[in-house]
């Protein structure tokens, strides 16, 4: 009878999360029911429940989440101050005289940004709005603009210092230290294939990706030179100090992340961009993003309790385990599933609930698990990106000027589609790329 | 706010925002709306207490090395994360009403304002309303235990144990008392909604006959 309880829970609660209730609530008092069921059929011992408090208590003692806030609230300053905007308008200039130079520009800060803030919607809605509209007005194809933002802004996952490595860190039970270093070649390499596509691009067909005219870029040598010291620069050093740190072993990430904190607030500050606003802004965005994630978090720590008293892991391992091809086969059913499920949830949802799910039986069939991470990064990533129902669609489609076509932006992803795809098979064929750099 | 609200439209919410709380709501929602976001105001502050605290205690540990003499203390180390655990647990009613839980929406985001209404009014009454009865039930005897025995750190200079415990209860009491204000707010809409939809049926009645 368990067996049929346990993989009855696992369908019903995610029909309860497709209803659009929030999620964190859905998994608890859903959670909740199906404890309740086990009670009256005998199959589950309500004592079980007394963990929860411990286990909320561990959630909040938590110190690899810890980290979570300080690096929401360093992109978001980052971000309020218009620090982030200046990044991408600089690099643009810089570029401009060249064929593409804007798209290359766009892949750029992408890097940055998504090292500094790490999450997807906000960098694709951030890159969208500032430089979506100069590169259609500098004649850009709509095409080809939407695409590099799309990647460049989802990058955002598996580049370090993302929140979003932090928390599949916390899941996988590694150092976030060696999952930052892991994802730290992959993510490069993307970027340099995206740069190299765009600069085809641009070779092949210029008048998608047409050079700025002349008096764009016609700036003394010695003013552009200012522009990239004053707004380059710090930005750039900023995050080479907090990834520097903690990969050299001296800063814990929530150290580090403390630190470029107070270091945005100290950019801001210097370029005359902090104000009240800023600062309230920057503490409002994460006291609700941090609660949203470490909510969830409670949920799924409901739903793991019950799903655990109801045998549910060990149908699940079973299950991995048992698939034919062992390893490739778990692989291949991880990615699918992942893959899937990216089209509705969030990297944080499967994070919490499906990662601890995976990770018994991955670490049972010998599997490296910062590699398997980086792989599910980049796997998401894919993911969010793929039509129709990928969600960094739907971002960039809400600040997309109503002339770019729903079925352009289908389009424009196909070939960075292919790139993720070519980048998923070069870690799956030298998983060096990303375990070569650990310890 | 700048990072991954709830993906797409479902951002909006099924209620219209009522930061200035008009003088026409009820009293009760009044004034545990006015907690909730009094509350979000003085978390929002502890953030800011949090960065500066946890910078602290980095270059505590840092300069301290470098010195040779501990500079920092269990004290700051659990600050930070006592404050990290008030910013979650005691925003939680906060995000609610500020809809800032992640919802999958790939239905929600399409329904129209009653649809949604209807399923935030059975989510708050199925889900959201046990789970917190559910949390305060089994935490009580443990949470009432550790403040009983008045359980302190077990770190030598760190800080009592039975206060940031005993938050776990207040923030879920604070959650269901603003799950409370969602339902009865999600309840006006859905009757409202069902005026304006037997209007729209008479009217339909009138034209045809």
């Amino acid at each position: 009878m368990e067996n049929i309880l346990a993989p009855l829970m696992f369908v019903v609660v995610f029909a309860i999360i497709f209803s659009g209730y929030p999620v964190a609530f859905a998994l608890g008092g859903a959670s909740l029911l199906f404890a309740f069921i086990g009670v009256e059929l005998g199959l589950f011992d309500w004592n079980l429940l007394y963990a929860m408090p411990e286990r909320i208590f561990g959630v909040m003692s938590n110190q690899v989440l810890l980290a979570v806030p300080f690096f929401i609230f360093m992109g978001l300053v980052l971000e309020k101050a218009r620090l982030a905007e200046d990044l991408l308008t600089t690099i643009g200039t810089l570029f401009g005289h060249m064929r593409g130079g804007l798209a290359l520009g766009v892949v750029v800060v992408g890097a940055m940004l998504a090292a500094a803030t790490g999450v997807v919607g906000a960098s694709v809605v951030a890159m969208g709005s500032i430089s979506l509209p100069v590169m259609l007005r500098y004649k850009y194809s709509a095409r080809l603009s939407s695409g590099v933002i799309l990647a460049s802004g989802t990058l955002g996952q598996i580049i370090p210092p993302s929140i979003v490595l932090v928390v599949l860190a916390d899941q996988l039970g590694i150092s976030v230290g060696d999952l930052f270093i892991g994802g730290l070649i992959p993510g490069l390499t993307l970027a340099a294939l995206y740069a190299v596509y765009v600069m085809g691009v641009a070779a092949v067909k210029p008048e998608a990706a047409p050079a700025l005219p002349p008096e764009m870029t016609d700036i003394p040598a010695r003013e552009l030179l200012q522009r990239v010291v004053v707004v380059l620069l710090p930005p750039l050093a900023l995050i080479l100090i907090v990834l520097g740190s903690i990969f050299a072993g001296v800063a814990t990430p929530t150290e580090a992340g403390a630190i470029g904190s107070v270091g945005a607030i100290g950019l801001a500050a210097a370029r005359r961009r902090m104000s009240w606003k800023v600062v309230r802004d920057a503490c409002t965005g994460t006291t609700k993003l941090t609660t949203m994630v470490m909510f969830l978090l409670i949920g799924s720590t409901a739903f793991a309790l019950v799903f655990r008293g109801l045998y549910g892991d060990i149908w699940i391992e079973d299950l991995l385990t048992g698939l034919p091809g062992g390893k490739i086969g778990l692989l291949l059913v991880a990615n699918l599933t992942i893959f899937l499920l990216g089209f509705f949830l969030d990297f944080f949802e499967i994070a919490f609930i499906i990662i601890p799910l995976l990770v018994p039986a991955a670490s049972l069939l010998g599997i490296d698990l910062v590699w398997f991470g980086v792989m599910i990064g980049m796997n998401l990533q894919t993911s969010f990106l793929t039509p129709p129902f990928g969600f960094a669609l739907f971002y960039l489609r809400g600040v997309a000027p109503p002339e770019v076509k729903t079925t352009d932006l289908y389009r424009a992803v196909i070939p960075f589609i292919v790139i993720q795809l070519i980048g998923l098979l070069l870690i799956i064929q030298w998983p060096a790329l990303v375990t070569g750099l650990v310890d | 706010m700048g990072v991954s609200p709830p993906r797409g439209p479902g951002g909006d919410g099924p209620t219209p925002r009522n930061h200035g709380t008009p003088l026409s709501e009820n009293l009760y929602n009044r004034i545990v709306d006015r907690i909730t976001s009094g509350m979000g105001r003085v978390i929002s502050w502890m953030v800011l207490l949090m960065v500066v605290i946890g910078a602290f205690n980095a270059l505590a540990r840092w300069g301290g090395k470098w010195i040779g003499v501990n500079l920092s203390s269990n004290l700051y180390l659990e600050l930070q994360w006592y404050l990290f655990s008030l910013i979650f647990l005691l925003g939680a009613g906060y995000a609610l009403k500020e809809n800032a839980h992640v919802r999958v929406d790939v239905l929600y985001g399409r329904l129209k304002a009653r649809s949604r209404a209807l399923i935030n009014v059975v989510g708050s009454v199925v889900m959201l309303m046990p789970f917190c009865l559910f949390v305060l039930w089994v935490s009580w005897p443990a949470i009432r235990n550790s403040w009983v025995v008045r359980e302190g750190s077990p770190d030598p200079s760190g800080l009592p144990r039975y206060p940031i415990k005993a938050v776990i209860i207040v923030a879920f009491v604070l959650l269901l008392a603003q799950g409370v204000v969602q339902l009865i707010k999600d309840i006006r809409v859905l009757r409202s909604g069902a005026d304006a939809d037997a209007d729209a049926d008479d009217a339909h009645a009138g034209i045809r006959l």
